[in-house]
């Protein structure tokens, strides 16, 4: 349904030319759910924003590379094109629902407007229809709320109101960007299991932004992990959490607290910033932070290669070589092997 | 909101209170003396003492303060001492042509500043904005006097389309009244205009890339309706604030330009009263000013609770 093709994006700043999204490649099934799982800085949000063109221009440009949606090209759609896939085709929901909503509206004018941007309804039945979306997505008293305005909600009320707008015109794929992170524990996982319940509903496709490994864990078919505006690592989900192929995705989950070990191992720390994409470094961009570093990642920059059935990795070691490696590096550092 | 609008009308009063003895006391402490200017050079002493003291003149500051101030709270504002008029009358008199300059330019303020700041956003990305920004700052710098007689001289002398100066009531027919006041009430605007557009484009291009607007965009909303509906419900509410100041402003800005187009307005009312040391007059009209100033500047104040629903009162 999605294929993405050697995508470059980069951002002409006033520092310099940051390439944030360097050559990414991925596809995506109809009804399917990957996670896309980064860093702050790591290209990802610029990776989403893209994908229906909503990088402001300037500073974005899109020089390299094609996203085609049913085969058609999202970069050279005309305008008209891309308002009428925005929404109606591939809708988004964004990190920060205090601030996503139009403060001055009453959500039921959000929610309608999202409506009859796509269909040409009379306005009692978009209403009705609007009341539906609100109930569907687990919004008490939906009519009522019809009148109310954003901040008389709470945050985990709000974003659920962007899900509802953004399913106002059945999309056939959802777009994440970091939907839970500014919400409280409890209400991420009431998002995650409403976005789960819509997904299986209506069998839409969801591209899932995340900086959270665990937000991805048992929602996500496949994970792409981005690290300096490339995919690093990509492959199901099973495959990045049991069986990592690249240091970078093995570090990450090395640094998540986990139950079943409290107390008994120590978090793994990954030193150093994520690199300036301005200037970034020689080789491999993970190389400066990597403690499975060497001479030989100075010079390459890895590709992404396969590795194992549906896995791939961008490191200069081999899978079979980073297996090896990985218990003495596990041991020095005190973290968990696996 | 009831409630509110009740308490902001009786704060009102202390302010008034203020502004009244601060009335009095620069109209008092101006050197002057009105008994000496109603009769004239030729005055003899007795005459003018005996007309001090049929005015009140003689008694000490603050007697004359308070008889004054006794005679407001009932809704007096005296007698003017030239034409022997009631001081209420006159401002009465005077108000219509004042009302209607400053209801026509906010009316020009309004319909020539929302559509150049909602044009300049749309081409922000164009050379237009900086132009604009520098453009507007010379429309801001340049004094409204000075602007006002080259458009007479253009429009009134040179090219003689509308009238160099004068007035028609209302009464007498739209156009007549219209065709009179355009010319002032663009000069009186044009300062306006400029500061409102600049204000305007500032808070339309902080919201332009606010979250909402890309929820807006990623909706599928076109480009035109996210800048009209969107981002321009949310700058409005800044907006709002210089806009009060701004008609307070034009009260300010009719009394140089009513005496430039010898509007018979308030202003004028003003400025006659000045030269004539007419104290109840003066006093009444800057008192009258002072209330309108203070209304305009509650009426935003419960505009905002309309345009902001974050805005309650209560």
């Amino acid at each position: 349904m999605l294929e993405v093709k050697d995508l470059h994006v980069h951002l002409d700043t006033p520092a310099g030319l940051v390439k944030a999204v360097d050559g990414v490649s991925f596809r995506l099934e109809a009804g399917q759910t990957i996670g896309i799982v980064g860093e702050s800085g790591s290209g990802k949000s610029v990776l989403a924003h893209s994908l229906t063109k909503l990088n402001p221009e300037p500073p974005a440009t899109y020089p390299k590379g094609e996203i085609l949606f049913e085969g058609e090209n999202i970069l050279t759609m005309d305008k008209k094109r891309l308002r009428s896939l925005r929404g109606k085709e591939i809708a988004m929901i964004f990190q920060d629902p205090m601030s996503s909503l139009n403060p001055v509206f009453k959500i039921g004018r959000q929610l309608m407007e999202a409506i009859q941007t796509h269909q040409k309804l009379p306005k009692k039945e978009a209403r009705q229809k609007a009341v539906e979306l609100l109930a569907d997505v687990g919004i008490p008293d939906p009519e009522r709320r019809m009148q109310n305005y954003p901040h008389q909600f709470s945050g985990g009320m709000r974003q659920r109101v962007l899900i509802a707008i953004a399913l106002a015109a059945r999309p056939k794929l959802l777009i994440a960007d970091e939907p839970t992170t500014a919400l409280d524990v409890t209400i991420q996982a009431q998002i995650i299991e409403l976005l789960k319940k819509i997904q299986k509903k209506y069998s839409t496709a969801i591209i899932m932004i995340t900086h959270d490994l665990g937000v991805v864990a048992n929602l996500a078919d496949r994970i792409l992990v981005m690290y300096a505006g490339k995919i690093v690592e990509s492959g199901s989900t099973a495959n990045i959490f049991y069986d990592t192929a690249m240091p970078y995705t093995w570090s990450l989950l090395r640094s998540i607290p986990r139950l079943d070990a409290a107390g008994s191992e120590r978090l793994l720390h990954i030193e150093g910033h994520p690199p300036n994409l301005i200037q970034p470094p020689t080789g491999c961009n993970f190389h400066p932070r990597c403690p499975f570093a060497r001479d030989a990642c100075l010079q390459i920059d890895p590709p992404l290669s396969e590795c194992g059935t549906d896995h791939f990795a961008a490191c200069v070691l081999s899978k079979q070589q980073f297996d090896e490696e990985k218990q003495a590096v596990a041991e020095q550092k005190g973290v968990l092997l696996s | 909101m009831l409630n509110y609008t009740i308490r902001r009308l009786l704060s009102v009063i202390p302010v008034m209170l203020v502004v009244s003895i601060i009335v009095f006391l620069l109209v008092h402490l101006t050197p002057g003396n009105p008994a000496f200017i109603i009769l004239g050079e030729d005055a003899s002493p007795e005459a003018i003492a005996q007309l001090e003291e049929q005015l009140g003149l003689n008694e000490p500051l603050y007697i004359q303060f308070f008889d004054w101030l006794k005679q407001v709270i009932t809704g007096d504002l005296g007698t003017s001492v030239y034409s022997a008029q009631p001081v209420t009358e006159l401002i009465f008199a005077n108000f219509g042509p004042t009302f209607s300059l400053m209801v026509l330019s906010l009316l020009f303020i309004l319909i020539i500043s929302i559509p150049i700041a909602i044009l300049i956003v749309s081409l922000r990305k164009t050379i237009l904005d900086p132009l604009f920004t520098n453009v507007s700052l010379l429309g801001v710098s340049v004094p409204e006097f000075w602007l006002a007689i080259l458009l007479v001289l253009a429009f009134g002398v040179t090219f003689p389309v509308f009238p160099v100066a004068g007035y028609m009531p209302l009464a007498d027919g739209f156009g007549a009244w219209l065709y009179h006041l355009l010319l002032p009430a663009f000069v009186l605007a044009l300062v306006e205009i400029g500061i409102i557009a600049r204000m305007l484009r500032d808070s339309m291009l902080d919201s332009v890339n606010q979250d909402y607007t890309k929820t807006a965009r990623a909706k599928g909303v076109r480009e035109r309706d996210v800048l009209m509906k969107h981002v321009f419900a949310n700058a409005l509410i800044p907006t709002t604030t210089v806009l009060g100041a701004t008609v307070a402003g034009l009260l300010g800005g009719t009394v140089i330009i009513e005496t430039l187009f010898t509007i018979p307005g308030i202003g004028q009312l003003l400025i006659d009263s000045i030269h004539r040391r007419d104290y109840p007059v003066i006093q009444g009209v800057v008192l009258f000013i002072a209330a309108i100033y203070v209304l305009v500047n509650l009426v935003v104040d419960l505009l905002y609770a309309f345009l902001d629903p974050r805005i309650r009162y209560d």
